[in-house]
């Protein structure tokens, strides 16, 4: 095929989506070697301190993101094993199937920002439902936003409401796409569900499981809107996380310089963790 | 054995279907109240609980300066970002997805695969590293706080989702098609947009309706990037949930913020059930 085309097709896309991006980058590479706050809102240069500093002199930052390491892998765990059930269990013939399938897929539809409103009453200490009903059966209040290590479950729970839709959607896509000849051979074998599950369908579905939770660990590692609703990274830092930390330096602070630091670290240690987990993944889960 | 499991397989479903209805329900109902029924203690179902009013409903079409919270201007707005960045995301995503499925792009150590890893990465970047310089961008071109700037942004964030569909969707496609359409005297251009066009309408379908999920749940973006002139919907809500909060405007306006986007939900089952997704989707 006539060698121009291709570029025709290419050029525009990747060049929309490089002018867009370029200027940002750069910027904040720029900026994270500049003293940019408040006092000073320009752009000088100061080398490398701001590296120093975060370094040395920054144990929230780490702490944030151990939190989030924390928060993104375990809901991401939890997505992927009740999101595997559910499309299991939708797969093949059940009644109201296609009811459940629906019912099951709307919170992802769903904005999570304007549903964490909803779950902030949900959850609220004396006025919501949730400890209403415990206290019917004798459970004492519990504080799900204002207890350090409650709150972070509170998140999880929403965050496991908010997104495992979307690896149910990735998982039973996946399902029924498998071709049904390993199937039948396993059925002529006369292995039992469970052997089946083993041996036949986790196999064929490893690739798949793969790249859903892949996905779902780059969304999940974003985690923002959720925590800026439901509990502001309270109390205390207790649910802060490393976006959210940014956020605070950044735009509340005004350590322009500082943030972008913060920023461009955090971008480097997301790919190179996420390429790291990935092939470990991949090893874990496709045993020739 | 079987019976006990599908005992436990129906108890499982009928759960997990609680606890994703639960939240809406307790909206629903929410949103019915009156200052008393919220405050003087929880009450769950109207009539029974509590004497239900339309207050919290007709807050939401009220002007402002008359007490109401009026979001019919930021749902036309976020209606209009949404549809035109995606609109603008699949038509290029499209085309870029198509040369990475069907040409083979060699630039010193960059492949198909990098190029297509690059689109696809973008998603990795978490808004708030991009929020501080866009600020920045925007404010110089003096798109700041227009929707003509969020339009920009939200391409950025759509793009990466409609070529990750489209690429998977194209290697599904036979490449036969195209050859015979060549062979038949199409250029490459007619090639793809008489042949192998309508006949990716499934993908396109499913690469549309994640690139308007995913606009239209964005919240960042909108909050740091508008502030007066043009407010986006996600915004307006959670503005309402930090002032002093009734909570039945609250739960009125979330629910009318968060029912379009339900009938998507429909529309992915149908496809999902007649197969096509699980093409697309993989």
């Amino acid at each position: 095929m006539n060698f121009k085309h291709k570029f025709v097709f290419l050029f525009p896309g990747l060049f929309v989506l490089i002018g867009i991006l370029i200027f940002p980058i750069i910027f904040t590479i720029r900026l994270s070697l500049s003293g940019w706050n408040s006092y000073t809102p320009e752009m000088n240069f100061i080398g490398i301190t701001n590296y120093i500093r975060l370094f040395t002199d920054d144990p929230r930052f780490w702490e944030s993101f151990f939190r989030l390491s924390f928060l993104s892998v375990s809901t991401v765990i939890l997505q992927y094993i009740i999101g595997f059930a559910l499309a299991l269990m939708v797969w093949k013939e059940i009644k109201f199937k296609r009811f459940f399938r629906v019912i099951f897929l709307i919170p992802m539809m769903t904005t999570p920002v304007i549903m964490t409103v909803i779950w902030r009453t949900f959850f609220h200490e004396s006025l919501g439902p949730v400890n209403d009903l415990l206290g019917h059966i004798g459970i004492g209040p519990i504080l799900w936003l204002s207890d350090p290590v409650i709150a972070k479950f509170t998140v999880i729970i929403v965050e496991v409401w908010q997104w495992t839709p979307f690896m149910f959607l990735l998982l039973l896509a996946g399902l029924l796409s498998l071709p049904k000849e390993p199937f039948l051979a396993a059925a002529i074998d006369g292995a039992s569900p469970f052997r089946k599950f083993v041996y036949v369908t986790f196999p064929l579905m490893a690739p798949i499981s793969i790249g859903a939770i892949i996905i779902r660990l780059i969304e999940a590692s974003k985690i923002m809107d959720t925590v800026f609703v439901l509990t502001s990274g309270g109390p205390g830092t207790a649910t802060e996380t490393s976006s959210f930390y940014i956020y605070i330096k950044g735009l509340r602070e005004f350590q322009m310089g500082y943030a972008a630091t913060l920023s461009f670290t955090y971008l480097v240690i997301m790919i190179i963790s996420l390429t790291i987990i990935a092939k470990v993944l991949t090893k874990l889960m496709i045993k020739e | 054995m079987e019976k006990l499991y599908t005992f436990l397989k129906y108890t499982f479903i009928t759960l997990w279907t609680v606890f994703i209805v639960a939240p809406f329900l307790w909206a629903v109902s929410t949103s019915f109240k009156d200052f008393q029924s919220v405050n003087s203690k929880v009450t769950y179902i109207p009539w029974l609980d509590f004497e239900p009013t339309l207050e919290g409903w007709r807050v939401l079409v009220k002007s402002p300066a008359r007490g109401g919270v009026d979001i019919v201007e930021p749902y036309f707005n976020s209606i209009f970002v949404t549809c035109t960045a995606s609109l603008v995301s699949i038509v290029l995503g499209t085309l870029a997805a198509y040369a990475l499925s069907r040409f083979t792009f060699k630039a010193g150590f960059i492949r198909n695969n990098d190029i297509t890893f690059f689109f696809i990465s973008q998603r990795i970047m978490p808004p708030i590293v991009l929020s501080i310089p866009f600020f920045i961008f925007l404010s110089t071109i003096g798109l700041l706080d227009s929707l003509l700037g969020l339009v920009v942004v939200y391409i950025v964030l759509l793009m990466p989702i409609a070529v990750w569909i489209m690429v998977d969707f194209f290697n599904r496609v036979p490449k036969e098609l195209d050859e015979t359409a060549l062979i038949d005297g199409c250029n490459p251009y007619q090639a793809f947009y008489k042949v192998v066009l309508p006949n990716s309408i499934p993908g396109l379908i499913v690469a549309g309706m994640f690139c308007i999920i995913f606009g239209w749940i964005d919240f960042f973006f909108a909050f740091i990037l508008t502030f007066t002139e043009v407010q986006l919907l996600p915004v307006k809500v959670v503005a309402l949930n930090s002032s002093i909060t009734p909570w039945w405007s609250l739960s009125a306006s979330a629910l009318i913020s968060v029912a379009p986007l339900i009938i998507v939900a429909f529309v992915v089952e149908r496809y999902l059930s007649k197969g096509n997704l699980s093409g697309a989707l993989k």
